[in-house]
This record gives C-alpha cells, sequence and structure tokens, in this order.
C-alpha cells in the first residue's frame, strides 16, 4: 500500500504493527529532517501515530504539553500529535492548528483514530474490505491492499453538479473520504464519525462591533500570524504568484514581516485569453521576488492529462488542474518542497462572481419589474455587453429564473449547479438506472445544518461554496493532488482556522461591500499592494478545455481509444452515439460554451478513470511526472 | 424538411446531441430549460444568420425572437419575408 504512494512521500518509508493494526508512512520531510520519521509514539510506546501534513503550532504546543509533564524524544510536529491525544483524548483535535490527515493507534483501548484537518486540506480516505479497515491518503493505496474499485453512479452524478462528491460520498463504490473537520473513532468493532469544526457564521460581540477599518487591521494582524506559522519549515518556503490579489498579497506580507527571502513560482499561457504573465511581472518587479514562471500550452494539457487523473483519482470538468501541476513540477525542480498559496480567499472573504451574482438576484427581487436593477448583472459580467443575452428582457430569462424563492437553500448555486448537470444527458439508461431518480442536489441540501436557513444570504452562499467545491476540488484535484503529484506540499494561509472564524464573525457587508468582493481584505492589504493589484477585479483561473485534446483536429491517440464507442460501449456509463456526436462538434472547434467543454472534459476522465483505477491499467498511460523546466524573470534589484 | 423541423434538429444537435424530436416541445423555453446558456445563444444566432443568409440585428436579440423552436422559426420566417 504504501509504495503506491511514494510520490507523497519519496525521503523515506516506516512501519508500525501492532496486532491486527498496521501503520505506514512515506515521508515527505519539511520538519525535523533527522528525527521526524514515522510512525511516532508517546513515551511507553502505546500510543502510535502516522499523519500526512503540518502542525503549525508544534512550538506552543509542545511547550505545554512539556509544562504538563509529556517528554518528547524528537523536535518534530508528528509527536505532538501523541502527546496532545494523551493529554486531551479525541479533544487533541481542538489543539492543532495545521493541516492533516491523522491516525491514532491507543494500544491501551484498542481505539484507532482517523481525524481530517477542519478544511479539508489533506486527504483522508477509507473502506471496509472483507471486515478489514483500510485507510490511507489516497485510494490508490486502498486498491494495492486489496480493494477492487468500481465507479459508483452516485458519485458520478455529484461530479457532474458539483464539480466533485461530496464527502463522504466519493466517485468509487464503499470508498468513503472522511469529511474535513470530522474524527472516525474505531472501537469495539464499532466506527463512529463526529465532527469537531464546523464552517459557520459565528456569533461575536467583539468582532461585530468592530467598524471596518479595525476589522481590516485584524485581518491583516491575523493573516500575517497566519503566514509566520506557516512558514515554519526546516527547509526553504517558496509561493505562488498567479498575479492577483491574495497570492501578491501573501508573498508582500511575507517580505515585509518576515526575514524569508521568499522564491516565487506562476505559471503563463501561450494563449493570451488565459494569461496573466504581465500583472505577474509587475509583481515580481514590486516585490523584488526570484521569480520562475512554467509556460503552459493546450498540447501539454492534452498530453499530461492522464497523468493529472492519475492524480485526482476522480473525473473532473476543467482542466485547470494541469497547469497547477506542471507548477508543482517547476517547484520540485527549482529544488523546493514547501510553498504558499493564495487558496481559501475567495471562499473566506467572498470573492467568486457567484456571491455578487446572487446579491444582485436578493436585490432584484425586492423589485422584479426593475430594469435598472436587473442591469446591475452588466456591471458583474462586462462580456454582457457583447453579448445577445446582454439586453435585459434576456438577462431576465437567464438571471431571473426563480429569482423569488429567497428560502432556496441553491438560491446562489442552482444556475452553476444545472449547467454542470447537463453532463447527464449523455448518462446511458443503465447508469439513470443505477440512479433510481437520486436528486443528489436534494440529498445533499438535506445535509445543511438546521440553522443554516436563519443565516444571512452570503453567509449561506459562502458555507455551501465551502461544502462543494473547496475540499472535494479547489483543495483536492486543483490543490494537494497536483502538489503531491511532484511531491510538493501546498500550504494556505487564508484557510488557516482562526482567520476563518474571525471572517465568519464579521458582516457580510465588510465581505462585499455594494459589488466590491474582499473588500475588508483589501482593506487589509492596502499599503502593502501597488494599488492597481488593490483595485483589480477578480480574474478566474482557466485553462483551455476541450481544443486542449486535437491534434490538427485530430483527436489525440488515447482520446480516440477511451471515446470510441467500443470502449464507452465496454465501460457502460454514456451513450456512444451521444458522446460521438459531442466529439465531433468539439474537434470542429464549435464548442465555444462551458456546457460542452464541461461534458467532453468529465467524460473523457472518467473514462480514464474507469482505466486507470477499475481497469487497473492506469500503467498503459504516460503518468511520470515531466520536468518542468521554467523561465526565470529577474527582479529588478 | 420545413423550417420548424430544420431549426428544431439544430437545437437537438447542437445542444443535447440527439434527434430525438421529443426531447424539447416546440414551444419550450431554451434558456429556462437550460438548453442553451449565453454562448449558446451565440451558436444559435451564428447558425441562423449563416444557414438562412439573414442578419440578427441588435435590438432583435430578444426572448421573443430566439427562445423556442416556435419563436426562432417565426423569425426567420419574418426575416425571409415568408
Amino acid at each position: 500500500m504504501i509504495q503506491s504512494l511514494h510520490h507523497r512521500g519519496p525521503d523515506g518509508f516506516g512501519f508500525h504493527e501492532s496486532g491486527p493494526v498496521g501503520l505506514a508512512h512515506a515521508r515527505l520531510s519539511i520538519i525535523d529532517l533527522a528525527g521526524g520519521q514515522q510512525p511516532i509514539c508517546n513515551e511507553d510506546r502505546t500510543i502510535w501515530t502516522v499523519f500526512n501534513g503540518e502542525i503549525f503550532n508544534y512550538i506552543e504546543l509542545r511547550a505545554e504539553l512539556e509544562q504538563r509533564g509529556h517528554r518528547f524524544a524528537t523536535n518534530s510536529d508528528t509527536e505532538t500529535i501523541v502527546h496532545a491525544y494523551e493529554e486531551f483524548g479525541l479533544g487533541f483535535v481542538d489543539h492543532l492548528n495545521g493541516q492533516f490527515a491523522i491516525a491514532i493507534w491507543d494500544e491501551p483501548r484498542k481505539r484507532l483514530v482517523l481525524a481530517r484537518d477542519r478544511v479539508g486540506i489533506r486527504p483522508l480516505f477509507y473502506c471496509v474490505d472483507r471486515s478489514r479497515l483500510l485507510f490511507a491518503s489516497e485510494v490508490k493505496a486502498l486498491a494495492a491492499g486489496g480493494a477492487t474499485l468500481a465507479l459508483d453512479p452516485v458519485g458520478l452524478a455529484e461530479a457532474f453538479t458539483f464539480w466533485s462528491a461530496v464527502d463522504p460520498q466519493t466517485t468509487f463504490k464503499n470508498v468513503h473520504s472522511l469529511p474535513p473537520g470530522h474524527l472516525m473513532v474505531c472501537e469495539n468493532g464499532n466506527q463512529t464519525v463526529q465532527r469537531y469544526w464546523h464552517w459557520t457564521p459565528r456569533t461575536d460581540r467583539a468582532i461585530a462591533g468592530l467598524s471596518f477599518d479595525e476589522a481590516a487591521g485584524e485581518v491583516r494582524k491575523r493573516l500575517v500570524e497566519a503566514i509566520r506559522l506557516q512558514l515554519r519549515a526546516d527547509v526553504p518556503v517558496g509561493a505562488y504568484l498567479s498575479g492577483g490579489l491574495d497570492s501578491s498579497g501573501i508573498v508582500s506580507l511575507v517580505r515585509n514581516y518576515t526575514r524569508n527571502r521568499v522564491r516565487t513560482f506562476s505559471v503563463a499561457f501561450e494563449e493570451a485569453e488565459f494569461d496573466e504573465s504581465e500583472s505577474q511581472a509587475a509583481m515580481v518587479r514590486y516585490l523584488n521576488t526570484e521569480h520562475v514562471t512554467v509556460r503552459c500550452s493546450r498540447q501539454q494539457i492534452g498530453e499530461r492529462f492522464p497523468q493529472l487523473i492519475w492524480h485526482t483519482e476522480t473525473p473532473i470538468v476543467r482542466t485547470a488542474p494541469v497547469p497547477l501541476m506542471m507548477l508543482s513540477g517547476l517547484v520540485r525542480s527549482s529544488g523546493y518542497k514547501v510553498v504558499l498559496t493564495g487558496e481559501g480567499a475567495d471562499e473566506v472573504f467572498a470573492g467568486y462572481d457567484i456571491f455578487k451574482e446572487a446579491k444582485i438576484r436578493r436585490f432584484w427581487a425586492r423589485q422584479p419589474q426593475s430594469k435598472w436593477r436587473s442591469s446591475l448583472f452588466g456591471r458583474l459580467y462586462g462580456y454582457l455587453k457583447h453579448s445577445p443575452v446582454g439586453n435585459s428582457q434576456f438577462a431576465s430569462s437567464f438571471f431571473g429564473a426563480a429569482i423569488t424563492d429567497l428560502d432556496n437553500p441553491a438560491y446562489a448555486h442552482g444556475s452553476r449547479w444545472g449547467t454542470t448537470r447537463r453532463i447527464w444527458n449523455f448518462f446511458t439508461p443503465a447508469t439513470r438506472e443505477a440512479l433510481a431518480g437520486r436528486d443528489v442536489e436534494a440529498a445533499m441540501l438535506a445535509t445543511l445544518p438546521a440553522e443554516f436557513a436563519s443565516w444571512d444570504g452570503l453567509s449561506r452562499d459562502q458555507y455551501l461554496e465551502s461544502k462543494t467545491l473547496l475540499s472535494g476540488y479547489l483543495l483536492s484535484s486543483q490543490g494537494d493532488r497536483v502538489a503531491m503529484a511532484n511531491s510538493i506540499e501546498g500550504r494556505v494561509p487564508f484557510l488557516d482556522h482562526e482567520l476563518i472564524e474571525f471572517a465568519n464573525a464579521l458582516p457580510a457587508r465588510f465581505k462585499l461591500r455594494g459589488l466590491e468582493e474582499k473588500a475588508v481584505l483589501r482593506a487589509a492589504l492596502a499599503d502593502a499592494l501597488p494599488a492597481d493589484i488593490i483595485r483589480r477585479t477578480k480574474q478566474p483561473y482557466r485553462a483551455p478545455d476541450s481544443a486542449s485534446f486535437f491534434d490538427a483536429s485530430r483527436p489525440l491517440p488515447y482520446v480516440t481509444e477511451l471515446l470510441s464507442p467500443a470502449s464507452l460501449k465496454r465501460a457502460g456509463y454514456f451513450d456512444p452515439a451521444l458522446v460521438q456526436r459531442l466529439v465531433e462538434k468539439c474537434r470542429q472547434g464549435r464548442a465555444i460554451g462551458f456546457a460542452d467543454n464541461q461534458a467532453f472534459v468529465g467524460i473523457l476522465s472518467t473514462m480514464l478513470v474507469h482505466e486507470m483505477f477499475v481497469e487497473g491499467r492506469g500503467r498503459n498511460f504516460d503518468i511520470a511526472p515531466a520536468a518542468e523546466e521554467g523561465v526565470r524573470i529577474e527582479s529588478v534589484q | 424538411m420545413s423550417l420548424r423541423s430544420e431549426i428544431k434538429q439544430f437545437i437537438l444537435g447542437n445542444y443535447l446531441f440527439t434527434n430525438d424530436e421529443s426531447a424539447i416541445a416546440d414551444d419550450d423555453s431554451l434558456l429556462k430549460k437550460g438548453i442553451v446558456d449565453s454562448t449558446g445563444m451565440l451558436e444559435l444566432i451564428m447558425h441562423v444568420e449563416e444557414k438562412y443568409g439573414i442578419k440578427v440585428a441588435e435590438d432583435e436579440m430578444i426572448p421573443l425572437n430566439l427562445d423556442s423552436v416556435i419563436n426562432v422559426t417565426a423569425f426567420v420566417e419574418r426575416k425571409l419575408g415568408k
């Protein structure tokens, strides 16, 4: 099992066996390079742990535990886990600030504890196979341990609605993902899963009483503190630089508040439509960092897509993770193991257009006849000026659906989920039958907390965004999995749980001020960045989609093979005749909309998952990491 | 093939990848049914312009002209002076 996770930890292996339990670990050494081998145990060798990730507050936690009489044998963050568990029992997770997937074997109690970090930065999968519980950071390790993998139509239906299956569901039958902020305890033959943290709005009178400027000051202070903690490592730490507010803000604060001379990394695209090189170069000059860029072409996206799916282990509807996998390859070939990223700021401080769109729709719903209110969409989506649906009559049809249905929990998300769900049109009758009329949207909404309906609109929208897209897609397929493909650890200061808790106690108007997104974060970073970056509207990160899989109007050889009627029929998920028409539309370059491109990428990635994991033919594809070369941009001294 | 059938076959083939006429009703709203999104509307306009040699003016880009098989058919007929 552990050999299959070599890419997550190429620096060493460790094992511990005790009666019915075996723990194994593949190490990516970052803290206590000499003494941090895992598994690690307590003083009397009765509590053992393996974990993937980082405990950022390990220095403070160690001091507290030593005061309480614990003796440490190493300088690693891992060891704080066993002593914290000894001291606090299952409450140990409340004392951890970090990103982690943890397994603890408590020998005296014969108890196994699994724990996952609060927002799902590190993955943790499990399954029961012939009365054995198998758990691992990736599904391929469960397969190596003997689990038989089959795709679950419910998981596919979720992936083709929310962009990923929603924990604990995965796209594989009988394989579960421990949800973020949850513990699993296996004891006396029982298995219980319990929540220890939740992304919810918080009531805090002191925070609610802050002025906007005071709140911005607090955000700055807490973000600096999160960055300080997350720079802890015994190896150099780099940073991604997209050219936008979030990553630029992090790099600027690193430069201003720490002694680290940070090295920065970015992706550039050959197509101007996707490229942000100019903003990146401007930030490099401003921040004076040593910077290197990997340039990504359509051809590379098509070629490396199988390698990507080997790591995501799930169907996806966008190709955007490929360039990020190339970026982590560049980080690795530059001699780095750890990078800070700007991920999470859009969820915590409300950066996405979907939040603004919902705000306009709620505002419009108060006076549905108002033309001026509906014209605000033109301000939000500049492209509408040149779009056939840009006039008020079409905008009313397009954005006005169910506008007064204000109690609908999916008020903001319904339209996006509907576009993605068009992939269901390609399902075979057998796949539809297996779904048995299941409404995955209603099933997911039924799991919302009871108090959800009492929250303000933005808090509801932010909660759903974090529950559906953040951990399942952004932190996974576009985060951990593409970084770990090249043995790189990504760290996300914006997802420090104390910063999230603070932001979740702020009034909505501090985050979305009018139609200005992330307003309080912009104010917090105002003197750390150039004015044009502070004022710049968020640019969605995108990459070329279906066009990447055709060379001179011919599908790449593996695409031809996987999307052939024979292959599709054998696998049984999608109707071959419908898929042929879609492929032809893409081949002719006529697929210009999201829906067709998502369908193409979703179907192709499903077929890759099927071949690699269900049929076990992963090694037939080119999945070896490529050594990425970068272009260095010299900063102006 | 009638104009209505031609237009319906384009919508079925281009957005739903099928020939099955029962997949949509002639008066279904293409936007509200989620059959066509904003870029899909662009494809529809490009198609009728290329296929029927007409020009769709900006003030003609309204649901009354483009949001169902019936509406598109009537609009193209008007433009062709039928």
